[in-house]
């Protein structure tokens, strides 16, 4: 008797726990399927604006581009002509001398800290703290410094203190991914370099560095397509200027920096030129990061098939 | 993979290269100089004519200005960062004896419009100093308040908030402005005072007379303070302003003019200080209340500035007096008052006196 | 080399090796001074820019001593001078905050989306698609911002605001335009978004897979599982994947400077959402290039070395605890 009343009970509270798990289940099946949906639009909600970004650049600039646009010198306030060649040069200009300046020594560091971190672990932890710092600070407090140490020593603005400005934004990004892409050599083609007699320079330089060329030129193209949009720290190291690279104690003009002054002023034909130099700079820049990921992607897959 | 990422490479150089190809195609030309110069917003579209114009004149002469506001203009000026120096206020006397002295030459002449953007409003409004002062003061806060609604019967005004616009960087416009408005009211003078940037109580900030504009233009309901030549050039409605002597003035060539003569001023020499020459609220019937001269600073011995030599000396002296002078067609159509003989006869003066490694660098 | 072969002798052989220690000994200790200086030479840059701001500081806190934080001037008027760092810091926190507010929330939601709720193809695509949004210059933000979408904000949502709420909750009195730390803050969200988006999903992606089988086992659904196992563990990376989103935000300038409306001063204090303001980036920007007063000019410098230690430190409490976090992530991994 008492186990048919056991055994029953146990088939009720069994029924009971299966009614409520059913139950339940729908309730909570319909809250995953509401969060899904909301967090679904959050992602949504994070690529309007990316889309509307590009869509406006696109329809509002297109229509100022033309070979006067890129190659000729800005016309008078207000009018329709001219162009922004200074603008585009001077960007190819400022960012390439930061590159000459800030890609090797940014490699460099990244270097020690993969390779010699051992000599020195606390010289290496604090070069790695201060690393990351240095990418956190704004452009614009760099920009200060710049103006500073080279804009009123050498008595002018300049592509010089313009380039020394980007070159200290780009160091830390270098470093950063260099240190990471030189670190995954696997230490056995190290050793095998060793156990020939190489010495420690020929070691790093030909098998270490040789052997991560796309990642480090990864980590130069990201910091090129940060500092092609950098526009503070140049107000105050370059200036601006209408005229074509004049020198290097002249100011240079830019295009994030034009594109300021044009969105300033009150003329559409003014705002017609800002979108056209913002549309250059935008294809330069998604260019490079489409172009980046593509070089990361084929490295992975590079690696995976060695070791 | 390799392959690719080097073509890039040598493809960005080779565009970069192609791009430096005209520099130094000029500059292969040793005659070619360039003249920097930088500052104020207030006359920056007649500095651009001149500079497109000048080109046609003296085709190995390059005039760069960088339009980033009076102070900026001082400000770079005095550090010696570049050739010329342009400001609508004069020097203080603490930032006169800082620069070293230089030489004020008025380049041409000005005023500061109301500028407002009142969508429903088809007539010119009409304004006088104190109503101004106290709408910037944030005193007056609706367009229908009563003080405009009386010195405007036959306008309906709308029952929004006014937002008012003024100058984010130094600014010689700013400087007018508040100069004028210290003396039509107190309240003003004891609050605020006069400068190039002040402590605006209220309001939306924006970079240049460029800046300024484009908001006013942006924001319905706003109300702004630019130079003529940017009103007229973006379209926009402006008010009339009551002058000393009761006359509901439009700012134009003429009444600009009026004020110059008006106010008569004993202008000093060249390279004397400035501080004390305003020609706002100047008297006489047609007198427009907000006007001003516009000042290039250079220096009296022009080797002064490091980076200068004797042709880039000559050049800059050749343009600046050409611009007084033959310069002053282009000032009209752009809503700027050519220079009155009296004032072109000093800056000649002025212009006599210049001298490089004490050499005066005009000989006619 | 053959030592039976050749009639070389031990002391010739020692020789020998000992020469080649020296060339490479040279060329050894070149890349060493090579590797070295370059490393110096970052750590220079960031003493530089410490220096280079306290120096340029030093007549400002001279003048107003402990008043330069705390104060609300901002009077470059000759004879007046007076300057107070109080307002632009208050526009960038003010600014800062509710960015944060609209960003951590959707970039969270983002990462736990992209890593976990659908399959791993379709979520790399998602995760390059938000990082474009990286990629995009802030000026061009800017741009877009003061031409597009301002407007938009201004008519879609502030005017709704105003309308509804104005007379009752004081933040939303203001009549809007636009041109304010609203919008400010709105913009610079969807600028941070990406930063916090990515390391979130670092962080996601770092815990152990037994905690989520665990999960699974016990019959939760997807949306539990991730309740249950991943956010409690997560929560210090996540906080930490904030905060650099929140260093990236309080150093924006370009943007700031062309929507949030320039006030000055006093002026420059937020008293409702639809205020102008100031942010300590902008102020920078906008009065660096004609501050011909050595005062005012020590004054922005001033606010960019305020701006300097409010971002070192802000980066330093995100890197420590990141670096805590996958330390505790490596202990719990089997």
């Amino acid at each position: 008797m008492n186990k048919d009343n056991s055994s029953n009970k146990k088939n009720k509270y069994k029924s009971i726990i299966q009614e409520t798990i059913a139950r339940n289940s729908s309730k909570r099946k319909m809250k995953n399927n509401l969060i899904t949906i909301l967090l679904c639009s959050f992602v949504i909600i994070a690529i309007i604006p990316l889309s509307s970004i590009l869509i406006e650049v696109f329809k509002n600039g297109v229509g100022a581009l033309s070979f006067d646009f890129l190659f000729q010198p800005p016309g008078s306030i207000g009018s329709q002509g001219g162009g922004i060649g200074p603008a585009i040069q001077g960007t190819l200009l400022v960012v390439g001398f930061a590159t000459l300046i800030g890609a090797p020594v940014g490699i460099l560091a990244g270097v020690f800290l993969s390779e010699y971190s051992s000599s020195s672990r606390i010289f290496a932890y604090f070069l790695r703290l201060f690393n990351d710092v240095l990418t956190g600070i704004p452009s614009i407090v760099i920009g200060i410094a710049g103006y500073i140490t080279i804009v009123l020593t050498l008595g002018s603005f300049s592509i010089l203190a313009g380039a020394f400005v980007l070159s200290i934004i780009m160091i830390p990004i270098v470093a950063r991914v260099s240190e990471e892409t030189l670190k995954l050599v696997p230490n056995t083609l190290r050793e095998a370099a060793y156990g020939l007699g190489l010495p420690k320079w020929k070691v790093v330089w030909h098998i270490v560095i040789k052997g991560s060329k796309s990642g480090i030129l990864t980590g130069i193209v990201l910091a090129i397509s940060r500092i092609a949009g950098e526009t503070a720290p140049l107000i105050m190291t370059i200036l601006g200027t209408s005229l074509f690279f004049g020198g290097f104690n002249s100011p240079v003009d830019a295009l994030p920096l034009r594109i300021w002054r044009l969105a300033s002023q009150p003329y559409p034909s003014a705002h017609e030129q800002g979108w056209g130099a913002a549309l250059l700079l935008i294809l330069l820049v998604l260019s490079l990061s489409i172009a980046l990921r593509m070089i990361a992607q084929k490295r992975s897959i590079t690696f995976k098939t060695t070791t | 993979m390799v392959n690719l990422k080097s073509y890039r490479i040598l493809g960005v150089s080779l565009l970069a290269l192609s791009l430096l190809v005209p520099v130094y195609v000029n500059s292969a030309n040793a005659q070619q100089v360039t003249i920097n110069g930088a500052g104020a917003t207030f006359p920056f579209p007649l500095i651009d004519t001149w500079r497109v114009e000048y080109q046609k004149v003296n085709p190995d002469a390059s005039i760069n200005y960088a339009s980033i506001g009076s102070g900026g203009g001082i400000k770079q000026f005095t550090e010696k960062t570049v050739d010329f120096g342009a400001t609508d206020a004069p020097l203080s006397p603490t930032e006169f004896e800082k620069a070293g002295n230089p030489v004020h030459i008025p380049e041409t002449i000005g005023s500061v419009v109301l500028a407002y953007n009142l969508p429903e409003v088809t007539t010119p409004l009409k304004l006088t100093g104190p109503v101004i002062a106290d709408i910037f003061l944030g005193k007056v806060t609706t367009w229908n308040d009563p003080r405009i609604q009386e010195l405007n019967p036959d306008v309906t005004l709308p029952a929004e908030d006014i937002i008012s616009a003024h100058r984010s960087d130094g600014s010689g416009t700013t400087f007018v402005f508040t100069d004028y408005l210290s003396k039509v009211s107190q309240e003003w003078n004891d609050a605020i005072g006069v400068g190039k940037s002040v402590q605006w109580p209220s309001g939306l900030g924006a970079p240049g007379n460029e800046g300024v504009a484009a908001s006013i233009q942006g924001s319905p309901y706003s109300i702004g303070y630019v130079e003529l030549a940017y009103a007229l050039t973006t379209g926009m409605k402006y008010a009339s302003i009551q002058n000393q002597d009761g006359n509901f003035i439009a700012p134009s060539i003429n009444s600009t003019m009026a004020a110059v003569s008006a106010a008569a001023p004993t202008l000093p020499e060249g390279s004397q200080p400035w501080n004390n020459v305003t020609i706002t609220d100047a008297p006489g019937p047609d007198s427009y209340p907000i006007s001003s001269f516009s000042y290039l600073l250079l220096y009296k011995e022009l080797s002064t500035n490091p980076s200068m030599n004797e042709q880039k000396a000559n050049a800059l002296v050749e343009f600046v007096e050409w611009a007084v002078t033959d310069g002053q067609q282009f000032a009209e159509p752009l809503g700027y008052v050519p220079l009155p003989q009296s004032v072109i006869d000093i800056n000649e003066q002025t212009l006599r006196s210049l001298t490089f490694s004490g050499n005066p660098i005009l000989t006619n | 080399m053959s030592f039976k072969d050749s009639k070389i002798t031990h002391s010739e052989l020692v020789k020998k090796l000992d020469l080649r220690n020296k060339k490479s000994f040279f060329g050894d200790n070149f890349f060493k001074a090579l590797v070295i200086g370059a490393s110096l030479y970052t750590l220079l840059m960031v003493a530089l820019v410490l220096f280079a701001l306290s120096e340029g500081s030093i007549p400002i806190f001279l003048e107003e001593g402990i008043n330069f934080i705390t104060g609300t001037n901002w009077n470059a008027v000759e004879g007046r001078e007076s300057f107070g760092a109080l307002p632009y810091i208050i526009g960038t926190l003010v600014s800062s905050a509710i960015a944060m507010v609209i960003a951590v929330p959707i970039s969270v939601g983002i990462a736990i989306f992209i890593t976990e709720m659908i399959p791993k193809k379709l979520g790399t695509v998602l995760s390059f698609v938000v990082e474009l949004l990286a990629a995009v210059p802030s000026i061009i933000y800017g741009l877009w911002a003061l031409f597009v979408f301002r407007f938009w904000i201004r008519d879609y949502i502030e005017e709704p605001l105003h309308n509804s709420f104005g007379d009752y909750i004081s933040i939303f009195a203001r009549a809007p335009f636009g041109l304010d730390v609203f919008t400010a803050g709105i913009v610079l969200a969807i600028m941070i978004i990406p930063i916090i988006t990515a390391v979130s999903r670092e962080v996601i992606k770092a815990i152990p897979h037994s905690q989520k089988e665990a999960a699974y086992a016990l019959g939760a659904t997807r949306w539990e599982m991730v309740k249950t196992a991943i956010l409690p563990s997560s929560k210090t990376g996540l906080m930490g994947a904030s905060f650099l989103g929140l260093g990236r935000a309080i150093g924006e300038t370009m943007l700031v400077t062309l929507i949030i409306g320039n006030a000055i001063g006093m002026a420059a204090i937020p008293t409702s959402l639809f205020s102008q303001s100031q942010t300590l980036s902008s102020i920078i920007a906008n009065e660096f290039n004609e501050a011909s007063n050595d005062l005012h000019l020590s004054a922005l410098i001033g606010l960019g070395l305020v701006l300097f230690i409010i971002t070192v430190f802000i980066n330093i409490m995100a890197i420590f605890i990141i670096s805590k976090v996958s330390k505790s992530y490596s202990n719990l991994r089997e």
